[in-house]
């Protein structure tokens, strides 16, 4: 019941955020500004005519387009793109890529992260852990923006001085490789590693960082003195009792994380050349798209109420204290 | 005595940031100042971010350039004597630009970072003493604002203001940087409010909204101090990563975010139209961050780092 | 206690029960100070060694370092400590072994409980689980269904009832008491040698400390395990222990047979704690010892004896060196220390079992036979006015009648949904006249906190009334409200948490007047006041709260509650959370105010040798309910409900020869759950009379409630069917 209830209010705090996204995209934005540097100039009949077929016209009320709209997005319709084509289908393309970063990028960075940051704890203030504080933190302070540049910066020189193409840095894969499957899928991988990298680069210094607190919390509590007062070694109840404890704060963390992530996938997709949903953003804004921009605006809100969605689940998967019996 | 009646005279009724004067008084203040200067990171952060800002208002008077000045004999130099940082695609002084750019940094990152933490203080304090509809309202708001990609928002409101000025760029920025502190403040609340002392003044007669603000946020300074700190910087960086793509700061201002952005085309080609900028960007943030760590490892009692 | 079966194997067989299990010789343990603070030297030589089978208790207040010397022994304390001394256990060296060879010994032959059954067990894992853990960890070869087996057989031996199906559940499913039998039966899983008990009934109630007891004192007899009892509370160790170990400032300052310290005590300290405990037993209402001051810091200890500037017999002698640990009589004369100043500075050498001291005057006590009465000086306490005024003519100030409180029961953190309604205070009456003092005492979840903040609010209670000065709640207007708040205080438990650290305190007193609108001057003059009252230097006024101890931190607070001259001033324990020697100041300081200020005090408490002491009438609360109410004399001296004469029944007295001679009435299990109480009377799932009733008279208990019936004359009342006083302290 209260499952039902909490999805409901997702789906209401999700359509409100898309509304709001695109009553503002379809106030500032300008469609009409798309057809001004075309030649032949077309006729402001013609113009019309188009804008309205896309539901883009700024002629008609707001209110009108925007119960248009919702009669649209009731049947599950996006409506139509400035190019007049489905932003449906353009959606189903773009998601499935944006996904696999998204995943991807995440489960690498943030086990990496947990992994080096509880290491990191139990070994507090010796190398390893001055090491690994001292690259998250480096990592914490430079915008995602400038990792990913930076990267293919590096990749750059790489396959400069090596004189070998090891990375791509530009698109998903190389379009018209003929290479057979395995071909493909390392193509695929050689460009994948770039964008990915950038992505869980961020995560691993955030959940690196967060991992090592909330393992210093737990090492001191009382629970793990018993543990060792019970015969366990000091590193053995460190494993066994404090990182299972210290996991849990963790999952809320992860809610936060991924908001930041999404915008992350943003850079990343565009700086490296991906058609998914976060470089579809700037191109949607740039072409006054607000239908696209409605329907990605939907997306992030769908992805940020999973991760939270998710990460409750997985919090009482973890924390036998706020199961429900 | 004549001690404490000076510090009757001295105190505001509200006293929500009685935290300038109380440093004459050897007692709590101090000591936490004490532990703050001696946490060598807090020192280190100080003295690299006030550096930086040395820099960025008197370094421009050293140089024989002009911030709008072109030398039309050079576009994309390296540094040389005549200009230190190398010239631009348009034959601007890199020195000077960057320069300036760091200026709007500065005073962005700081701007944001104060509306931000004073917004998420008095949402979250509110919605946390009051709770019931009041919590209700407030943190359906915080959800919604945390649903809203805020990128996107900003990238979309961007014609709108396009031409309103770097102020209201800098509320927007704040709007959408207050959700999760604020969220914290809450929770903190929450068990602030059942310290004895708040019962205390309730039970004497105190209303709730000066208790808020007598009692429950100058308690709160620690955490707000610190996430002030750390806001400063996720400003910066959201700032850049807005005047990357061309939606935040705009010509003829310039921001470190406008310049990078300006130079990753050409970074591999004319390295230095990138290297300068981005540098002193990472520094700039972490000299924000480590001074947040440290006051955190300083103000924080539960911080276990403190050790050693 | 369910069962005492079980295994009986006497390992004792083929060692010597003479050698010691443990040995600690000079111990000491030293935490680094951190940013150039100096370093603390928490435990400074300490000595003492435990036969088999012995119990030996280790008493200090906080900050003695005797919870640190223990830890130390077992290798369980930061790394950053520096520990030196010597550790044998069983004749083996075990300071200084790697964590490796450690972890073998711990849990095997030496185990420990601690005190906080809380935050000490795992919370992700069930209870089962940590057993069989600590049974495999050091019995590899033991498979997962034989360890389980040994699970739940220990389970069932410190009492856990449905011990099987229990071993499957979560530490927070069990409450404070049942987590300390699993923390018991953790440390008596592999038969340990020596179990080391770290206050371990401290956070738990008192009929739930009897019960612990009573458990250990089995644990112990199962085991043939040597015990190390350490707690701050006298009354604990009276009873249980054979050899006590006083520590003060990281030293041991008196050890001996349990008889030789409590009756003969020959350091000042020792004789001004032993003072400082209210007790249950006697009826005589002497001011209690309060010992002024506060222990020194352990980071810049001053030459000599560490409590020499708290010793109402210090000589100049005393700061000459620190005293070592002697035979009475062995002392230098203070001649020698004159002669030779800084001379005797060791720990006093091993633990001889003698009844030693490290006081230089200790020869001197001895022969003049002094008791704590003779070298304290006892604050003289004006007897009230209207104490002379008999109750029925004095004006009622705080009338409760049939108060009700019910809030809703919530479950799940994530998905929160209503479950049920607890009823934390179910229809309660009682009233407060002038210038006296109704103690409410009972275990933590009987409601009387609740009914505390209920009174508090003055908003309208959800049935029944409030009527404070003959005003109702919930009838006022805001500005009726606020007058009132003048004349009703409060005073909290926690001196940490009821003062804003971040106001100095000058601020905190001045709050309620500032609030009330007083003059700047009026406030200026009246803060000196009522610092002065409270015993504050008026100068600290521009201090901030952390700079003052917990007795300075409560007075401060006491003050704050004062300012309005209030006519009626609500205590939560206030007492509680301090140290006894503190507590002792601050009990004698209520008792001054309420005589010369006339108040009317609502004092809630759950140590009755306190309310015995303060109070001039008390009510009993079970489960939301008033049990029993009456005169103070008249109830502790004949209680009639089965719960009051348990819960006095529970209480340890520091008195060894009385508490041996004691028969304790140990209840079962726990509280119920104030969400779903008994029917009929709520104390007959646990009430030792019940169970000796004939199924006919139980059928009453468990099927009407009963009211509160006048057992004698006077306004003694108990709600019981079957009522009968019995005296049990």
């Amino acid at each position: 019941m209260f499952l039902v209830r909490r999805l409901a209010n997702y789906v209401v705090l999700i359509f409100l955020a898309t509304t709001f996204a695109y009553l503002l995209a379809a106030t500032t934005l300008d469609p009409r500004a798309n057809y001004a540097e075309m030649r032949p100039q077309p006729s402001e009949e013609q113009v019309d005519a188009r804008l309205d077929e896309l539901n883009l016209n700024d002629k008609t009320p707001l209110a009108e387009r925007y119960a248009y709209w919702v009669g649209d997005i009731a049947t599950g319709d996006f409506g139509l793109s400035v190019r007049g084509t489905s932003v449906n289908e353009e959606m189903a393309r773009r998601v499935g890529v944006s996904l696999r970063l998204i995943l991807f990028g995440t489960v690498i960075g943030a086990t990496s992260g947990i992994l080096v940051g509880a290491y990191g704890a139990v070994k507090q203030y010796r190398f390893f852990d001055r090491a690994s504080t001292g690259a998250a933190f480096f990592v914490l302070s430079v915008p995602a923006v400038v990792i990913a540049i930076s990267l293919q910066v590096i990749a750059v020189w790489i396959n400069e001085a090596t004189g070998v193409r090891i990375f791509q840095y530009a698109g998903e894969y190389t379009t018209g490789l003929d290479a057979g499957f395995w071909g493909r899928l390392g193509n695929r991988i050689q460009h994948a590693v770039l964008p990915t990298l950038a992505l869980a680069i961020g995560q691993f210094a955030a959940f690196s960082r967060y991992q090592r607190n909330m393992m210093l919390d737990v090492l001191g509590s009382d629970f793990v003195r018993t543990a060792m007062a019970k015969g366990l070694t000091r590193r053995r109840a460190f494993f066994k009792h404090a990182l299972r404890t210290a996991l849990i704060p963790t999952v809320t963390y992860f809610t936060f994380v991924f908001g930041i992530m999404l915008a992350g996938t943003t850079f990343t997709e565009k700086i490296y050349g991906w058609n998914g949903m976060g470089s579809w953003v700037i191109d949607s804004i740039v072409t006054n798209d607000v239908n696209a921009v409605a329907a990605v605006s939907c997306f992030m809100a769908i992805c940020v109420m999973a991760a939270s969605f998710f990460s409750d689940i997985l919090y009482a998967w973890l924390d036998p204290r706020v199961r429900v019996s | 005595m004549s001690m404490s009646a000076e510090r009757v005279a001295s105190e505001t009724e509200t006293g929500q940031e009685g935290g300038t004067d109380e440093t004459r008084i050897p007692g709590r203040w101090s000591v936490v100042l004490g532990t703050m200067l001696r946490q060598r990171r807090v020192l280190v952060g100080l003295a690299v971010l006030l550096l930086l800002v040395a820099a960025a208002w008197i370094g421009p008077l050293l140089s024989p350039w002009g911030f709008e000045e072109r030398d039309y004999a050079s576009f994309l130099r390296p540094p040389s004597p005549e200009h230190w940082l190398g010239t631009d695609n348009t034959g601007r002084d890199l020195y000077i630009i960057t320069l300036v750019g760091l200026q709007k940094s500065i005073i962005i990152g700081l701007l944001v970072a104060v509306i931000t933490t004073a917004v998420a203080a008095v949402v979250g304090a509110f919605a946390g003493y009051f709770l019931n509809l009041t919590d209700k309202v407030l943190m359906w708001v915080t959800d919604l604002a945390l649903v809203l990609p805020s990128f996107l928002i900003l990238a979309i409101l961007f014609p709108a203001i396009r031409d309103s000025g770097w102020i209201v760029f800098v509320l927007l920025l704040a709007a959408f940087g207050w959700m999760i502190t604020a969220k914290m403040v809450r929770g903190m609340t929450i068990s602030l409010k059942e310290r004895e002392y708040v019962y205390a003044a309730r039970y004497m007669g105190v209303s709730p909204v000066r208790i808020i603000f007598r009692h429950i946020i100058p308690n709160m300074s620690s955490l707000l101090i610190v996430d002030a700190t750390i806001n400063v910087s996720s400003a910066i960086i959201a700032e850049t990563s807005l005047s990357y793509f061309g939606f935040g700061v705009q010509a003829p201002d310039v921001s470190l975010g406008t310049l990078i952005a300006l130079g990753s085309r050409q970074a591999v080609t004319h390295p230095w139209t990138f290297v300068f900028c981005t540098g002193l960007l990472i520094v700039l943030v972490m000299a924000v961050n480590l001074i947040g760590e440290g006051l955190r490892d300083a103000l924080d009692p539960q911080s276990k780092s403190r050790r050693a | 206690m369910t069962s005492t079966e079980t295994k009986t194997g006497d390992p004792t067989g083929e060692r010597n029960p003479e050698a010691p299990v443990l040995e600690v010789e000079d111990l000491h343990v030293t935490f680094p100070g951190v940013n150039r603070a100096p370093d603390i030297r928490a435990v400074r030589g300490v000595s003492y060694r435990l036969n088999r089978g012995e119990v030996l208790g280790i008493v200090g207040e906080s900050g003695s370092g005797k919870s640190v010397s223990s830890l130390a022994a077992m290798g369980l304390l930061p790394e950053y400590a520096k520990v030196s001394g010597s550790v044998r256990l069983k004749g083996k060296e075990i300071l200084g072994l790697d964590d490796r060879r450690l972890a073998e010994i711990r849990g095997r032959t030496i185990s420990m409980v601690f005190q906080d059954p809380l935050s000490a067990l795992t919370p992700v894992y069930t209870v089962g689980d940590q057993i069989i853990e600590a049974v495999q960890i050091h019995n590899p070869q033991v498979g997962r269904a034989k360890a389980r087996e040994r699970a739940v057989r220990l389970l069932e031996l410190v009492g856990i009832p449905n011990a099987a199906q229990r071993a499957g559940a979560f530490p927070h499913e069990f409450s404070g008491g049942m987590r300390q039998r699993v923390m018991i039966a953790m440390a008596m899983a592999n038969d340990p040698d020596v179990i080391i008990c770290d206050e371990p009934t401290t956070a738990l109630d008192v009929t739930i400390q009897a019960q612990v007891l009573e458990l250990l004192k089995t644990a112990q007899r199962e085991t043939g395990a040597a015990i190390v009892m350490i707690t701050h509370d006298l009354g604990v160790v009276a009873g249980f222990v054979d050899r006590v170990l006083v520590m003060y400032a990281g030293r041991p300052v008196e050890t001996g047979t349990v008889d030789e310290v409590y009756h003969r005590p020959r350091m000042p300290y020792t004789m001004g704690l032993l003072g400082a405990v209210p007790r249950l037993d006697l009826a005589e209402h002497a001011p209690l010892v309060p010992i002024k001051g506060n222990p020194p810091s352990l980071a810049e200890l001053p030459p000599g004896c560490p409590f020499a500037p708290r010793c109402p017999i210090a000589l100049p002698q005393c700061l000459a060196a620190e005293p070592s640990l002697l035979r009475i009589g062995a002392q230098p004369g203070l001649a020698e220390i004159d002669a030779a100043p800084g001379a005797a500075g060791e720990s006093g050498g091993p633990d001889t079992g003698e009844h030693r001291v490290a006081c230089i005057r200790s020869g001197e006590i001895d022969t003049e036979q002094w008791t704590g009465a003779d070298i304290y000086p006892l604050p003289e306490i004006p007897e009230g006015e209207a104490t002379r005024i008999p109750r029925e003519e004095r004006p009622v100030v705080l009338e409760v009648q049939d108060l009700v409180k019910h809030h809703p029961l919530m479950k799940g953190a994530i998905f929160k949904r209503r479950v049920g309604t607890v009823y934390a205070v179910d229809g309660i009456s009682f009233d407060i006249r002038e210038h006296e003092t109704l103690g409410l005492v009972g275990e933590s979840g009987c409601g009387k906190s609740t009914t505390l903040m209920e009174i508090l609010s003055l908003d309208k209670p959800a049935r029944g009334k409030v009527v404070v000065l003959g005003r109702e709640s919930g009838t006022l207007t805001g500005r009726e409200r606020f007058d009132i708040r003048r004349d009703l205080q409060v005073v909290f438990q926690d001196p940490m948490s009821a003062l804003d650290p971040r106001m100095p305190v000058f601020e905190i007193v001045a709050e309620p007047l500032r609030t009330h609108g007083r003059s700047r001057k009026e406030i200026n003059r009246r803060v000196r006041e009522l610092l002065d009252l409270v015993g504050l230097d008026a100068s600290h006024a521009a201090r901030y709260p952390a700079e003052f101890s917990g007795g300075q931190r409560q007075r401060i607070g006491i003050a704050r509650a004062l300012a309005l001259e209030p006519r009626v001033l609500v205590l939560d324990e206030p007492v509680s959370a301090l140290d006894v020697s503190i507590q002792a100041g601050v009990i004698n300081l209520l008792e001054e105010l309420q005589a010369r200020l006339g108040l009317a005090y609502l004092f809630v408490a759950h140590d009755l040798s306190v309310v015995r002491h303060l109070a001039d009438r008390v009510a009993v609360m079970y489960l939301g309910r008033i049990v029993e109410i009456g005169d103070v004399r008249s109830v502790y001296t004949e209680p009639a409900h089965p719960y009051t004469q348990a819960l006095l029944s529970a209480i340890p007295i520091p008195d060894p020869e009385k508490e041996r001679a004691r028969a304790h009435v140990v209840l079962e299990g726990d509280l119920p759950s104030p969400a779903n109480p008994p029917s009929g009377c709520r104390f007959r799932t646990r009430c030792q009379k019940f169970r000796a009733l004939t199924g006919e008279d139980q059928r009453r208990c468990l099927t009407e409630e009963p009211a509160l019936q006048p057992v004698s004359g006077g306004d003694h009342t108990a709600a019981c069917h079957y009522a009968e006083k019995r005296a049990v302290v």
